[in-house]
């Protein structure tokens, strides 16, 4: 029994860090309706730039989270305005094949400018953990990880719910045009929600690496990827969606290593997609449209 | 949803034309503002070609060998025989291997060092054998690499030289501890070193209480292999996997508040390097490794590579010097001339080969008609950031 | 001349002329390859490219003919390499000739990347547009994985599989008898593959992919396929079957996919599961999209150039994938964005007016 609550601790924070990556790709898909594929390459930046504060400039933790944010907010506004905004009309494909292009480069351009060989991330939290929770796998970096998720979450519903802003938001992902037509500035509403996915991105990519410390220019190509999953999972679009998706995905990939196999946890993780996507094609928590002629 | 009619061609035939167009101009600013590789001397030089992983997620392992074969063509190019040297980038990938093998060649290469990953090695074997042109990898560890082939040599030792060295190492110091072994099973080198390991610990009785894997695409976070070795009771993990892999590893370890012995092999050397790495956590750490940094012996070499490239280097850099090195004696050996034609060379040096005997960074290294390297076994423990015999 | 009579179709006639331009590409090559006249480098891509050609043509059925977004292609190309190799190395001693076990070894390929495709598009045809993506990403993904777990060698008693489950297998646990051959080793891929394929077999599947997918486009079926593309529920309120039409693209898709991996296969000793990725997967899509969609011609010059010009890069190094992300930016934007699209069209009409005036003097 201690073991699988070691197992559920593991799953639980990397859960935590899809569950943050998978919020900011359901804003932006909710809005953009694009598959934002460097996204993943966006949480590998601001892991880089908090290593390069924290590191070189010796400076504490929370001011490299804070340029971390500040550095990837900027980077997503952006990519958004000189590299899809120009593809507002575009069929989905051609925003496709974008996005992976932005991804190349972004991995690319962090090669030349940090090298290819891999860094390691140490924590950016550390506080003594109670010896009974220890003995449960539990660490600091989990404990901030889930708080921070919780909290973002519970941000971004009442952001999207109550403000202005964020009913902006939802009224663009219904209806671009009757939107504008309400008088909304759909092109910031656009950028406002990249700014705000990228952030996140960033947020992620720092928990991300202090989890797991390897950080290199494809650090966030499979958490990406695996947290894109965990979006289409809970529902593409949904917040509450996202983040059930996330922490599910995490516990999922956790015990699959634990009790199946470690070779076959991807596998495992996407056959639970599919399952999932065959008897609620919409997700866990999206709405199903149909098809009108 | 109109995601179907959204589908109709976007591209029409100008603008296909236009995209290629754009891809071959950017071809030929690439061509024109590209630097040369380095040294393209006129006269004739005996010209050495190398390649390794340069981009991407293995590219600090291609970069060390390339580098450590740069250096050697630098301090073994003698009048008689000068040396050029050129590298390429094979992204640890087969078929860019190959590629990348076929540019050399094309550009006159007489002899390779290289490739540095096994499975690009298999590919480029291959071909260099039916090329026949003579190769040396000074890196890559699995069998099938030099099998059956006449002109490929090997400066390493082979993966089930060191599976059964470390099984007799630990055998003969840590006869009682638990052992848990994790490897790569993506990996061809740490897979073979895992396989012989295991075969030899089982005859010599050896407690394997745990076997766990991972692969490159997961190779982010081992908690939930490392929980199940601990559960199962280990005491030492035998880990034959890169440096990369396992400084996450002992991250991780230390993180969860794991305390275990760890050994390692030749891959693992390069981990005190890993920037960012807490040193601290790879005390105590035994590796099983050819060469060391802190030996005295090799401290101009040291000095050398850590002005030329910024970084302390590693056995891949090691290697790749010593196999520089062999070439140069076995061609002098040989009474080539630079000029030679690859195809004289690839006649000339394998005999040569088995003739010289190198005093080189990871040892005294001679080598058998097979193409495999003899050469002493040494185990390091790290105490306080430095190499000690173990 | 009644006999010529279907040259005025205008569709036959670019569909001739396509064979006809590959057929002359290949002559021209074949003949510079005999000659030596080509450097290495190239020479020993066109294997790997003319697999890749079929791999865009292929894709091409599904994404640009049928308007369903696969990102897992690599996925069958990978089922097509592995049963490929097995089939050629297995059959070594039967079939000594190396042309004929090729084939032998390409239609293997194409038959189980077919089974796969086929039970692969029982689920994933149900979904459409980004939801049909991402399944075919996972699928992609979940082949690519258990390809990593097999463990395959042949001896005199015959066929020996292994499926490494929790990693801690290995070849010796196949149990060979002497003298048998260990083919694939689970995650390290297939290695001690003989090379067999040959530029002229690569060019010959290239002809028959184009006469399949071609012939399948003018043909009734392709045109019912791509109705369901352009309107489904028009296209169900006519009695076609979606489900149906969708799956034989897709199943002759994988079909194509497995026979290009097997000619890729077979053409290097050594083989990594990984190499079929998701990255992949991308890079063919990456052909077809700058290609055109169902643009067959397109395709086919997009595979070759994406596939030379990086090699071509070379001594651009450090720049070469950074500039190609570039140019892969520009090109999208540029021919997709009205206003930049229309400015193009603006100066190209100009230039043909001029043209057209000065035809008009002369």
């Amino acid at each position: 029994m201690s073991v699988f609550l070691q197992y559920l601790a593991n799953g639980l924070t990397m859960g935590s860090v899809y569950a943050i990556i998978a919020l900011g790709y359901t804003m932006v898909y909710g809005i953009a309706k694009m598959l934002n594929f460097a996204h993943g390459d966006v949480i590998m930046i601001g892991a880089y730039i908090s290593f390069c504060v924290t590191s070189y400039l010796e400076l504490p933790a929370i001011v490299s989270v804070l340029a971390a944010v500040a550095v990837c907010t900027a980077l997503g506004i952006l990519i958004e305005g000189l590299a899809y905004k120009p593809l507002r009309q575009a069929g989905p494909l051609a925003v496709l094949i974008t996005a992976i292009g932005v991804s190349y480069f972004l991995q690319n351009a962090a090669q030349l400018i940090w090298g290819a060989t891999p860094k390691n991330f140490t924590s950016i939290v550390s506080f003594p953990v109670p010896e009974g929770l220890r003995a449960y796998n539990v660490s600091a970096v989990g404990i901030v990880t889930v708080v921070a998720c919780l909290v973002i979450m519970a941000g971004l519903m009442w952001f999207t719910g109550r403000t202005k802003m964020g009913k902006a938001m939802r009224a663009c992902s219904e209806d671009k045009a009757a939107a504008q037509l309400m008088g909304i500035n759909v092109n910031r509403t656009i950028s406002m929600t990249f700014a705000i996915g990228s952030a996140l991105a960033a947020i992620a990519g720092v928990l991300l690496c202090s989890y797991s410390p390897v950080l290199q220019p494809t650090t966030g190509s499979m958490p990406g990827i695996k947290a894109f999953t965990a979006a289409v999972f809970g529902g593409i679009g949904s917040i509450p969606g996202a983040f059930v998706g996330g922490i599910l995905l995490g516990i999922i990939e956790a015990m699959a290593q634990a009790y199946i196999s470690t070779s076959l946890a991807n596998s495992i993780v996407f056959g639970v997609l599919i399952v999932v996507l065959l008897v609620k094609p919409a997700g866990l928590f999206g709405k199903y449209v149909p098809e009108k002629v | 949803m109109s995601y179907q009619n959204a589908f109709n061609p976007v591209l029409d035939r100008r603008s296909i034309i236009a995209g290629v167009a754009g891809l071959g101009a950017a071809g030929i600013l690439a061509g024109c503002s590209g630097a040369g590789a380095s040294g393209d001397s006129g006269a004739a030089a005996f010209k050495i070609g190398s390649m390794g992983p340069l981009t991407g997620p293995a590219a600090s392992y291609g970069t060390s060998v390339t580098g450590g074969a740069e250096l050697g063509c630098k301090d073994f190019s003698t009048d008689e025989l000068p040396l050029v040297f050129k590298a390429e980038d094979d992204v640890a990938d087969g078929e860019k291997a190959v590629n990348a093998f076929n540019s050399l060649a094309d550009w006159g290469m007489q002899a390779l060092v290289g490739p540095t990953t096994t499975g690009c090695s298999l590919a480029v074997a291959q071909e260099a054998e039916s090329a026949h042109l003579f190769m040396i990898t000074p890196s890559a560890t699995a069998p099938d690499v030099t099998d059956g082939k006449t002109v490929v040599f090997r400066a390493c030792y082979n993966d089930p030289a060191i599976g059964v060295h470390s099984a007799e190492w630990l055998a003969k110091n840590f006869p009682d501890e638990k052992i848990a072994t994790f490897h790569n099973a993506g990996d061809t080198y740490s897979a073979g070193v895992h396989d012989a390991f295991l075969q030899k610990s089982e005859e010599l009785k050896l407690d394997i209480v745990d076997k766990e894997t991972f692969k490159d695409d997961s190779a982010t976070s081992f908690t939930n292999q490392l929980t199940k070795a601990k559960s199962a009771g280990a005491t030492l993990i035998f880990a034959p996997i890169y440096y990369t892999p396992a400084s996450v590893m002992l991250t991780n370890a230390h993180d969860m508040g794991y305390d275990v012995k760890v050994m390692g092999c030749d891959g693992m050397d390069g981990i005190l390097g890993v920037e960012g790495f807490d040193a601290a956590l790879a005390e105590g750490l035994y590796l099983m490794t050819p060469f060391s940094a802190d030996d005295p012996k090799n401290a101009s070499f040291v000095s050398a590579y850590k002005e030329a490239y910024g970084e302390l280097p590693d056995q891949f850099a090691a290697d790749a010097y010593d196999s520089v090195h062999a070439i140069a004696l076995a061609l002098a050996e040989a009474g080539l001339s630079p000029d030679a034609d690859p195809a004289e060379v690839a006649d000339a040096l394998p005999e040569a080969m088995t003739k010289v005997k190198v005093e080189g960074l990871t040892g005294t290294l001679t080598w058998n008609d097979r193409g495999e390297v003899e050469k002493e076994t040494t185990v390091y423990v790290i105490q306080d950031g430095k190499y000690v015999l173990a | 001349m009644a006999v010529m009579k279907f040259l005025r179709d205008k569709r036959t006639r670019r569909d001739l002329l396509t064979y006809a331009l590959v057929i002359a590409v290949f002559a021209v090559v074949y003949v510079m390859q005999a000659n030596h006249m080509i450097p290495r480098m190239i020479a020993g891509q066109l294997v790997p490219i003319c697999a890749y050609v079929v791999m865009a043509l292929s894709l091409n059925l599904v994404v640009g003919v049928a308007g369903d977004l696969s990102l897992g292609h690599a996925g069958f190309m990978s089922v097509g390499a592995y049963t490929g190799i097995v089939a050629a190395m297995g059959l070594s001693e039967v079939i000594p000739d190396d042309g004929l076990r090729l084939i032998v070894a390409m239609a293997v390929g194409a038959a189980s990347a077919a089974l796969a495709g086929f039970l692969v598009g029982i689920p994933v045809l149900r979904l459409s547009g980004d939801y049909l993506a991402i399944v075919t990403l996972a699928f992609g993904e979940i082949i690519k994985e258990i390809v990593t777990c097999l463990i395959v060698g042949v001896d005199e008693r015959g066929l020996h599989v292994l499926f490494n489950l929790t990693g801690s297998l290995s070849v010796s646990d196949l149990n060979l008898a002497e003298g048998g051959i260990a083919i694939i080793k689970g995650a390290q891929g297939a290695s001690g593959v003989s090379v067999i394929s040959t530029f002229a077999a690569g060019f010959l599947l290239v002809m028959v992919t184009l006469v399949v997918v071609l012939n399948l486009v003018r043909s009734r079926t392709g045109r019912a396929i791509m109705a369901v593309r352009d309107n489904r529920i028009a296209a169900e309120s006519v009695g076609i079957s979606t489900t149906r039409y969708r799956m034989i693209a897709f199943v002759v898709s994988a079909a194509l996919a497995g026979a290009a991996g097997a000619l890729f296969g077979n053409g290097f000793s050594q083989l990594s599961a990984t190499k079929f990725d998701f990255n992949t997967s991308i890079l063919i899509l990456v052909f077809v999209v700058l290609g055109g969609l169902g643009n067959m011609r397109g395709s086919m010059v997009a595979a070759i150039a994406l596939t030379i010009l990086p090699e071509a890069l070379r001594q651009f190094s450090d720049y070469r994938m950074l500039v190609y992300a570039v140019v892969l930016i520009l090109v999208m934007i540029i021919s997709n964005n009205d206003t930049l699209k229309s400015a193009a069209h603006r100066v190209a009409s100009r230039f043909a007016s001029r043209r057209k005036e000065v035809g008009a003097d002369a």
